[in-house]
């Protein structure tokens, strides 16, 4: 029979004997490379140190200098029933951030504490940050019981008071087991010397650990990784690849992706060297073709039409842990990614700070590090999620500031966001939209162009329309596919219904909306569409940046911006003669590649 | 799904992550077991495509099978080949088989200054031309910003600690003690000018499962690693001064299998032939943090 494999983390606070444990582990079952051993004798005895366990992982030079471990080492080990992975992760506060780089990636944990020194803070803040992590097989050992006369009372009282705390946090560890990792009491052999204790070793317990139950038996999710065109030896295959989280697929199912709600069914599930293969499911890196020509791009989460979609919003609640040495501040921009999307992000509002060590909540305006914090974000695009309790996978992001991950969270819930309804109605209208017979690619190949909506707004009398239209004579003149189009010119036709003399908030809305919808259907068509529009605000974009499935660009024309709009461009008009601003327009379409062979 | 399969998958999800987020990406063939299964996973990942260069570092005292392999799975598997060396060092006669210097110092210029300066576009690159099948001067010099790399964590404590994605700084620097956190599948992928990245989509594979991969998927290796007679083989592919053969009768890929799983080497580490380990107490960790592999 297949053996199985299992990552376990083991964790605590800084000295409780994490490396020692796995050192002794390795040692007491002969699965260490005899090279390894010996190498590390030679060097102790060289060094005139006397050998311990843990310098056979922390083997590196800084840390035999420091005597702590600064990273997650990871070794190999073999039990009879499993192959495991062991992660050893370091217990120093500074170095939280490589804890939970460790943590994430097991599916069981053992959390150490030294009966010596009883429950510290890390102790509580590595137990609180399995539970977030999601790890939720915990053993608990009780280390150094040597020193402790192997005391009964004292092994009790530590479980007694670390059980208190765990429960708090809904975690309820498999079991406890008094532990010397020095001696080896309970790691891979009974302990004599605790006649008391007739429980698990660390190493039954750890093949006692229950295996993962299959993630195919969930709904499905892919997160959509790149869609690959490779031409070479005419190969002519569109595939969109990604690693399954959950579920299963088969060809011949209706794909839908999100947060655009777009869909196709599968025509082929591709594999390398078979060629086409029936079925896939959770783990895998697949990749599919798809019947109809339909644009989607990396971040969106593929799904299978009729299981119960993922949630789609730019305004999520979640739990969040901070590791960056900045603060986090609330209303500053940061990446947020989740799955294989990347969007801007900030913190709208800081509903509580959690001190992961004591779990004392109090009010905040900042996250400092190494703190956890409950919050409304807000995301520049939307994101397609599912909710923490749901589905694990789909409800993580990271966050990142000046170019690093410096925290994480889990998404517990969607805030009803102000355009909901619209949301809504553009999901539905692309699950409905029927295909052109063209992919997107073709059609920009075909134009030397990409299709984009260019905004053009500012005050009365700014020389908006004048720049427009010249903007879309130089494009149409060099060979593009341009249009423009005065938004004032819905109100007689498409809007001549809702059109009324007193201007009514709803109105303005509801034009902007079927301005926006016809827009998507330019755009849909590969047209470069310049609109004019007299003093945009913020919201106002929001909504057609919501409606159009293509890029919108806006342009801000005469200096100060009068609303509270950030424009992707400023131009001046006085002064400025109109082929500079055309100029500078070109220069944008081209910079941003919408154009090219320009 | 068993075993090799989960580190398959996770393999090709790093791969294809490195193609789609990082900017002028490469990956390093050594010619080696394990960057020969890294190949084969990234034609899996691209669907028997490979979307971007294969870099090879000659020493010129590399095993001459190694090169003839090199060239003939470069042209069946159609690659785009790079080779890049320290021509100095070696014209100049100031290695270590000349009697000039030590065997570290030896690797640390015939292979970390060759790699640090053929990544950078400062010294030359040679590509391969399909057409001729000749390898010409390559007029390319942008330098790589993103290095696909086949260490595996098993091989040496300071490999052990490395992340998938794992950030240099300009000065080549790997700040071991302060590496970004990384966690959920999300990797470092944004970059300050003038950094790069190295990528380990094989850091979780030991060398039992690169073997039984090689089995499974029937990946050709050079034939240095099979015994042709003499009971000896090659474990582990180096310069041929540096690399000693290991005493086996492993003729197939299935007996180096069994020999690792249950045999006489299911106990001892693979870099126990390579002689510039040994130096001094930590010498490849002192030669990784400047740049080697």
């Amino acid at each position: 029979m297949e053996k199985e494999d299992m990552n376990i983390v083991i964790v605590g606070h800084v000295d409780h004997g994490k490396s020692t444990l796995i050192g002794r582990l390795l040692a007491d079952t002969g699965t260490l490379p005899q090279g390894r051993l010996e190498q590390v004798r030679e060097t102790c005895r060289r060094n005139s140190k006397p050998f311990e366990y843990a310098f056979l992982l922390d083997a590196l030079k800084d840390e035999q200098a420091q005597g702590i471990t600064i990273d997650t080492a990871r070794c190999f080990f073999k039990s009879k029933k499993r192959d495991y992975i062991i992660l050893d992760a370091p217990g120093h506060i500074e170095f939280l951030k490589n804890m939970i780089t460790g943590a994430a990636r097991a599916e069981a944990a053992i959390l150490l504490i030294d009966a010596n020194e009883g429950v510290r803070e890390n102790s509580r803040r590595h137990g609180y940050m399995l539970s977030m992590l999601g790890v939720k097989k915990v053993v608990v050992a009780v280390n150094k019981l040597d020193l402790k006369n192997y005391s009964r009372e004292v092994f009790e009282e530590i479980q007694r008071e670390y059980g208190e705390f765990l429960n708090k946090l809904a975690v309820s560890p498999l079991c406890y087991i008094p532990v010397s990792a020095f001696n080896g009491d309970n790691v891979a052999a009974k302990s004599e010397r605790m006649p008391w204790y007739t429980g698990k070793t660390v190493l039954e317990a750890m093949d006692d650990f229950p295996s993962e139950p299959a993630l195919s038996e969930n709904v499905f999710r892919m997160p959509v990784q790149d869609i690959y065109k490779f031409t070479r030896d005419g190969d002519d295959r569109r595939i969109v690849a990604g690693t399954i989280e959950s579920g299963n697929v088969k060809s011949g199912n209706r794909a839908v992706f999100y947060p655009s709600g777009k869909s196709s069914v599968i025509k082929t599930i591709e594999r390398f060297p078979v060629g086409i293969i029936e079925n896939s499911s959770a783990g895998d890196a697949a990749g599919f073709t798809l019947t109809e020509q339909i644009y989607v791009r990396r971040g969106e989460i593929m799904t299978i039409d009729g299981q119960d979609p993922p949630l789609v919003s730019s305004r999520i609640k979640a739990n969040i842990f901070w590791l960056g040495k900045q603060p986090l501040e609330k209303n500053k921009k940061y990446s947020l990614k989740i799955g294989t999307e990347k969007t801007g992000a900030y913190i709208d509002e800081i509903l509580s700070v959690l001190n992961s060590s004591d779990l004392s909540a109090s009010a905040g305006e900042k996250i400092k590090c190494n703190e956890v914090a409950e919050c409304i974000i807000e995301t520049d695009k939307p994101i397609a999620f599912d909710i923490a309790e749901k589905l694990g996978a789909t409800s993580r992001f990271v966050l990142v500031d000046d170019f690093d991950i410096k925290g994480g969270g889990i998404i517990l819930s969607n805030v009803q966001e102000v355009e909901q309804d619209i949301r809504e109605k553009v999901l539905l209208r692309n699950y409905k939209w029927e295909h052109s017979g063209l992919s997107a690619e073709h059609r920009a190949e075909r134009y030397s162009q990409k299709p984009v909506l260019m905004v053009i707004t500012g005050e009365n009398n700014a020389g908006k329309k004048q720049l427009a239209k010249a903007l879309e004579r130089s494009l149409v003149e060099n060979g593009r596919f341009a249009y423009y189009l005065g938004i004032g010119t819905f109100l007689y036709g498409v809007d001549s219904d809702i059109k009324s003399l007193n201007k009514e908030q709803l109105n303005h809305r509801e034009h902007i909306r079927r301005f926006a919808e016809v827009a998507n259907l330019m755009l849909d068509a590969g047209i470069i569409l310049i609109v004019t529009a007299r003093s945009l605000t913020a919201s106002d974009i929001s909504i057609i940046k919501m409606i159009v499935s293509g890029e919108v660009e806006t342009v801000w024309v005469g200096g100060e911006i009068t609303t509270d709009l950030t424009a992707d461009l400023v131009v001046e008009s006085k002064n400025v003669p109109v082929r500079e601003n055309v100029y500078t327009l070109v220069e944008l379409l081209k910079d941003k590649r919408y154009i090219f062979k320009f | 799904m068993n075993h090799l399969d989960t580190l398959e998958n996770k393999s090709i999800h790093i791969l294809r992550e490195a193609y789609s987020q990082l900017g002028n990406l490469c990956m390093l063939w050594s010619i080696g077991k394990d960057s020969t299964v890294l190949l084969w996973l990234a034609r899996k990942a691209f669907f028997g495509h490979v979307p971007f260069p294969l870099v090879h570092i000659d020493t010129r005292y590399k095993i001459p099978e190694m090169i003839e392999y090199r060239d003939k799975y470069t042209r069946e598997w159609c690659v785009d080949m790079v080779y890049g060396e320290n021509s100095t060092a070696l014209s100049e006669k100031t290695t270590y088989p000349d009697g000039a210097c030590s065997r570290i110092d030896c690797c640390r210029m015939l292979k970390t200054e060759a790699l640090t300066h053929t990544l950078s576009g400062e010294w030359p690159r040679y590509r391969i031309n399909h057409v001729t099948g000749r390898y010409e001067r390559d007029s390319n010099t942008e330098p790589y910003t993103g290095v696909i790399v086949g260490v595996r964590a098993d091989e040496e404590g300071s490999r052990s600690k490395e992340r998938y994605f794992s950030p240099r700084d300009k000065n080549n620097d790997w700040d071991i003690g302060n590496q970004p956190p990384e966690f959920w599948n999300q990797y470092k992928t944004d970059f300050a000018r003038g950094t790069h990245v190295r990528v380990h989509p094989l850091l979780d594979w030991t060398e039992l499962n690169i073997w039984e991969y090689i089995e499974r998927e029937n990946i050709p290796v050079v034939s240095l690693y099979f015994d042709k007679g003499d009971g000896t083989r090659y474990r582990s592919l180096g310069c041929a001064p540096c690399t000693h053969c290991v005493e086996s009768a492993a003729k197939t890929v299935s007996e180096i299998v069994e020999e690792l799983r249950t045999g006489k080497f299911s106990n001892i580490a693979e870099r126990s032939g390579r002689a510039q380990d040994k130096e001094n107490g930590g010498g490849l960790e002192t030669l990784r943090r400047e740049g080697y592999m």
